[in-house]
């Protein structure tokens, strides 16, 4: 019998190791409460001229007019739902493709020098890869890609121009290359965790690797591999500093990803020192605990999906 | 008596380590060949030659020749072969599909889309398995439920829906209770009728009860290689002797 956590796991023998465990247990499961339930009481008392002046219309609303006194979430829920969605369209396929490379394609020594350098990715400070996105990345956008959309899908609503350099699309690519350390390393895992008893039985009937690999090693790993695209998703919600340096920061809802957006996290970081109105401050800690919620809804799903599959893994 | 494969001067290894010498021997056609041997000594190596299976891990190689129906596998297509030599592993490794997909991977990977052939190909499978009787009424249940010897006869299935000719299997009883391998084994005698069986096993009663032919390897070398009857009453070699009265093993 495997027992859940520590918390529970009691030795029989040795009472002085049950009173430390027990001791240890409680202080690390009363500390996380306790600094939950506070960021939560924080932000909700924040944020509470706020909720009683805008209700749930503060969701709902597109207006932001710190002079009139007007706001709405609305257009920061939508650009960080679009950016992290195209992040993930955008990486999701990189991701899988590394770690099959890796995993079954590469030699040995290729695959053990390609490793730690995509996680080597998630080392860079998020204000670095932001620079690179305003002055290397966003003008390439702006030039080439947006350019070639336009001209041959431009009839396309999610189309449409003028192209901006700063955009949902420049944030989506930018947010795509940071989620790429988390969901390659975790898909690679994932791969490696699947039986070669699998693999071998789908090329003894006649598969070739790609037939294997997609038939048999992806759908045997999907469960984790999803785990895995959900956390990308939770770090492509929450990430800040690069996001709001490249997405143009204009709310806005617009039916093209050539446009300028913003999110809640960018939002927070640009206005929270300009928010000299005592509503104005309580609307930005209202999107603060949007998104916090978002946020740990995203990362307990991804980890119940992991978890729920590395225990099926193991019957 | 026509040999379906020929082995000539096989020697197989990973990186540095030869694990096979220079192995010759031939596979008659609608026998039982069982290759015994201790751990080790290199008896699954030879059989994942002969569906070109070593090759797939990294750093394997291999040299000599392997013939199936005089024509050098090593020169043909790996994927065409596999579809003609089939194989069935130590443990039983169903995916975690349902039972009719596990024995319809191999028809649709050939292109059989057809839902009528399709069944077909699966009842005739499972039936040579001896397994439909237990099983035809629950074909969308997962594979994993069914139990261990279930399960490696369903192995047994899916390597037959793709009509090979020679079946490899490499101990696949080892890891079943009596009852289950005495199955497999009936099973085994009754697909030489129309397979040319090659069964790799280190239980030596096993070799005696299902082997036409029994070859015997010994740190990569075969060292004996002749009728069942023969190898087990009146060995020629002095090792072979040792191995099959338990003096080492």
């Amino acid at each position: 019998m495997r027992f859940p956590n520590f918390f529970f796991y009691f030795r029989k023998s040795e009472g002085q190791d049950r009173i430390f465990q027990f001791f240890m247990g409680t202080v690390a499961l009363i500390s996380i409460i306790f600094l939950t339930l506070l960021l939560l009481y924080e932000l909700i008392k924040g944020s509470m001229p706020s909720i009683q002046h805008f209700g749930y219309d503060f969701i709902f609303s597109t207006a932001w007019n710190p002079v009139k006194d007007e706001f709405g979430a609305l257009p920061f829920i939508f650009g960080t739902f679009v950016s992290s969605l195209l992040a993930l369209l955008i990486g999701v396929p990189i991701c899988l493709g590394i770690a099959v490379y890796v995993t079954e394609i590469a030699p040995p020594k290729i695959s053990a020098f390609i490793s730690p350098l995509i996680e080597l990715l998630a080392a860079i400070p998020s204000v670095i890869i932001g620079l690179w996105g305003i002055f290397v990345f966003a003008p390439f956008v702006r030039d080439y890609i947006s350019h070639f959309l336009i001209k041959y899908l431009g009839f396309l609503p999610l189309f449409e121009g003028p192209g901006y350099g700063l955009s949902m699309l420049t944030a989506g690519m930018v947010l795509a290359i940071m989620i790429i350390p988390i969901v390659s390393s975790i898909s690679r895992e994932a791969l490696l965790a699947v039986p070669v008893l699998q693999k071998e039985a789908a090329l003894a009937l006649g598969a070739t690797r790609f037939e294997a690999m997609i038939q048999v090693i992806l759908p045997y790993a999907r469960g984790a591999i999803f785990g895995a695209v959900i956390l990308g998703l939770g770090r492509a919600i929450g990430e800040t500093m690069a996001v709001t340096m490249v997405i143009g920061n204009r709310p806005q809802i617009s039916s093209s990803i050539l446009h300028p957006g913003y999110t809640m996290a960018a939002v927070i970081a640009n206005e929270f020192t300009e928010a000299t109105a005592n509503i104005y401050l309580a609307s930005l800690i209202e999107i603060g605990l949007i998104l916090f919620v978002i946020s740990v809804i995203v990362n307990a799903i991804a980890r119940f999906i992991t978890w729920k599959y590395l225990r099926i893994q193991e019957n | 008596m026509n040999n379906k494969m020929q082995i000539l001067n096989l020697t197989a290894g990973f990186g540095d380590t030869k694990v096979l010498k220079n192995v010759t021997m031939d596979i008659p056609e609608n026998k039982v060949v069982t290759i015994i041997g201790p751990s080790g000594c290199g008896k699954s190596t030879f059989v994942r030659c002969l569906d070109r299976l070593h090759e797939v891990i990294r750093g394997a190689w291999i040299k000599g020749k392997v013939l199936l129906d005089d024509s050098d596998i090593y020169m043909d297509d790996p994927i065409e072969l596999r579809r003609r030599v089939g194989m069935v592993f130590q443990m039983p490794n169903p995916f975690p599909k349902s039972i009719y997909d596990n024995v319809a991977f191999g028809p649709k990977l050939n292109g059989i889309r057809n839902k009528k052939s399709l069944d077909k190909i699966v009842e005739e499978s499972l039936k040579k398995a001896a397994l439909w009787n237990g099983v035809n009424d629950r074909l969308k249940k997962n594979a994993l439920s069914l139990s261990g010897g279930q399960q490696q006869r369903l192995c047994i299935a899916r390597a037959l829906a793709v009509e090979p000719e020679v079946i490899l299997m490499d101990e696949p009883t080892s890891s079943l209770d009596p009852v289950a391998s005495a199955k497999i084994e009936d099973l085994i005698l009754d697909l030489k009728k129309r397979y040319t069986v090659v069964i790799v096993t280190h239980n030596m009663q096993q070799a005696a009860r299902i082997g036409d032919f029994t070859a015997f390897f010994l740190l990569g070398k075969l060292i004996e290689y002749g009728e069942t009857a023969q190898i087990f009453e009146n060995p020629k070699d002095k090792k072979t002797e040792d191995y099959i009265t338990g003096r080492f093993g």
